[in-house]
């Protein structure tokens, strides 16, 4: 199912993350979710956008370093210990996490986090036996 | 393809023709040096050598060496063995490190000129069919005007478009139809990703051959060339005091470059002893001009460091090899004691996987050397994760480490971030200040 995140090099220079979000607004794209992770030489920037493909097309023309990566994004109940449960879930089951992020919806009923693991699919399916449903990509622009 | 060449007598000449040719125009030469050349004159009687002392190349040994600062004391014309009325063309060459100096050419200077640049271009496959895009620049320096005149002399067409613009250049290179691409490897590459994001097909293009010289490159750096533009890449070996493009040329085995031996004899020296090496032994090249009027310097050293082979070559000329040199030893940077050429590091990082966009900056921070280089990133070592990249560069250090025998610290920085060079490019920022030095 996974949904498709987007990667992009960001050099620690002055300007450089105005460069790339201005490439994304002069196109239209929209931002779902985003995070940084950042180095002391340099960042990258995770982003779930509304048209994956143009996003990448657009980018790559500027000149940028652009990866993309299938994601689990896990949809949430709005209260608290939500994310208590998924992430027990994940760990109790030795699964690996690289990172994760959490994003809101237009709704207050939802919010969602974006899980970076080794198999999609088994964390999927692990959280949907404890009653959390994961999104699809066609999904992401409904959110 | 049947191997062709431009001057098939000379170039495929036995060693003892050409051995024989070499004592001829060394005696004529040091007899014109003699009498019209003060400096040599001075140096000669000084050291007690009279111009019938020299009777052949076994000779040569005998003879002082002319340096760059030569060149220099003696500005503009202080050099010239012929009276400036014989003198149709001056050259100059900028030098990064000190005063320019300038170098003149008789017409029968610019006649050989053009024949070895036309060995070159028969050495890489063009004939009268081929059209030559001279992308080095033409001006004082002798890049565009060298190449060019070895393509009059084959009857191909010369594209004298000159170094820069690089749109331009692509333009012309699809709709002029360029077969042969004359620069320097470091802008072939420039214009080699150009054409990459403009998402043009190689394929499209008739481009075939290149021949990229005038600034130290690597074998890897090569085959990147080759695999982006999909033409066969030839080094081309010349310096202007010498006589620009075209002293050694490169032929279809690729393994090193043939000397001109008919109009320059080469040697290999130790830099610090000035002992002549044997063949095989990396030493600095040093050239003696025994064909040229105006400018026939002796024993010129060029700083370059090269490897000198007398090997059969695959493809029939016999000319003495000489390898790609392995950097001038005025690139060579000395760190923590340790001697780095700027073209090791670039073979690291080709090997790596990285982009040869680069460049290094060396410091000196509490009276210890630093290097840092500053790396391209691209999509192949890029990750969504910190740790992956990360990977990545330790690995580049490692192999940096193990190769160079001093540690680097890799900074990743955008694509396209370091500066781009249309002519010979500048790798190296030496911000070290000496105190008391």
């Amino acid at each position: 199912m996974s949904i498709r995140q987007i990667s992009v090099f960001v050099e620690n220079k002055q300007g450089s993350l105005v460069k790339i979000t201005d490439v994304l607004a002069k196109e239209n794209i929209d931002l779902r979710a985003m995070s940084i992770a950042d180095t002391p030489d340099f960042g990258i920037l995770r982003l779930i956008v509304s048209d994956t493909d143009r996003a990448m097309e657009v980018l790559r023309k500027e000149n940028c370093i652009v990866t993309e990566t299938a994601v689990v994004g896990a949809r949430l109940r709005n209260e608290p210990g939500a994310l208590a449960t998924a992430v027990r879930v994940i760990s109790e089951n030795g699964i690996n996490m690289e990172y994760m992020y959490a994003f809101n919806g237009a709704t207050p009923h939802h919010a969602y986090v974006v899980l970076r693991v080794d198999d999609n699919e088994k964390v999927e399916n692990l959280l949907l036996e404890n009653g959390i449903k994961s999104i699809t990509e066609a999904q992401v622009s409904e959110i | 393809m049947a191997e062709r060449y431009w001057q098939k007598e000379i170039e495929t000449a036995s060693r003892e023709e050409i051995r024989a040719i070499q004592d001829e125009r060394l005696v004529k030469t040091v007899k014109h040096v003699y009498d019209n050349v003060e400096m040599y004159r001075k140096r000669m009687d000084e050291a007690g050598i009279r111009p019938e002392d020299i009777k052949s190349v076994d000779d040569l040994k005998k003879l002082p060496f002319t340096t760059k600062q030569d060149l220099r004391d003696y500005y503009p014309y202080g050099l010239f063995a012929v009276p400036t009325k014989d003198v149709v063309r001056l050259h100059a060459s900028s030098g990064t490190t000190g005063k320019q100096i300038v170098v003149g050419y008789t017409q029968n200077d610019l006649d050989v000129w053009a024949d070895i640049a036309a060995r070159q271009l028969y050495a890489v496959g063009a004939d009268e069919n081929d059209f030559i895009h001279v992308a080095y620049g033409y001006g004082l320096f002798t890049g565009g005007f060298g190449l060019h005149g070895g393509a009059g002399r084959i009857g191909a067409t010369a594209i004298p478009v000159s170094s820069g613009n690089t749109d331009r250049q692509i333009t012309i290179l699809q709709d002029f139809g360029s077969t042969v691409l004359c620069c320097t490897p470091s802008y072939a590459m420039y214009i080699a990703e150009q054409i990459k994001a403009k998402g043009i097909d190689p394929k499209t293009l008739s481009l075939k051959a290149g021949i990229f010289g005038a600034e130290p490159w690597t074998e890897e750096m090569r085959h990147q060339i080759e695999e982006m533009l999909d033409i066969k890449a030839y080094d081309v070996y010349g310096l202007t005091e010498i006589m620009g493009p075209c002293v050694s040329y490169e032929c279809s085995a690729q393994t090193g470059m043939h000397v001109n031996e008919d109009h320059f004899i080469v040697e290999a020296i130790d830099p610090e002893t000035e002992e002549v090496l044997p063949y095989g032994v990396p030493g600095e090249l040093v050239f003696t001009c025994i064909s040229k009027e105006c400018c026939p310097f002796i024993r010129y050293r060029t700083r370059d460091i090269g490897v000198l082979t007398v090997d059969k070559c695959s493809c029939g000329r016999t000319f003495v090899k000489m390898t790609k040199p392995k950097g001038r030893t005025d690139d060579m940077l000395i760190i923590r004691g340790v001697n780095v050429f700027p073209s090791q590091i670039e073979t690291v990082l080709l090997r790596m996987g990285y982009s040869p966009n680069y460049k290094i900056y060396v410091d000196r921070v509490n009276n210890t050397d630093t290097l840092l280089i500053h790396v391209e990133m691209n999509e192949d070592m890029f990750s969504d994760t910190v740790a992956k990249i990360k990977e990545h560069e330790k690995a580049l250090e490692a192999e940096l480490r193990s190769l160079l025998g001093i540690g680097a610290d890799v900074k990743l920085v955008s694509p396209g971030s370091i500066e781009r060079s249309m002519g010979k490019a500048k790798r190296v920022e030496d911000k070290r200040k000496l105190i008391g030095g």
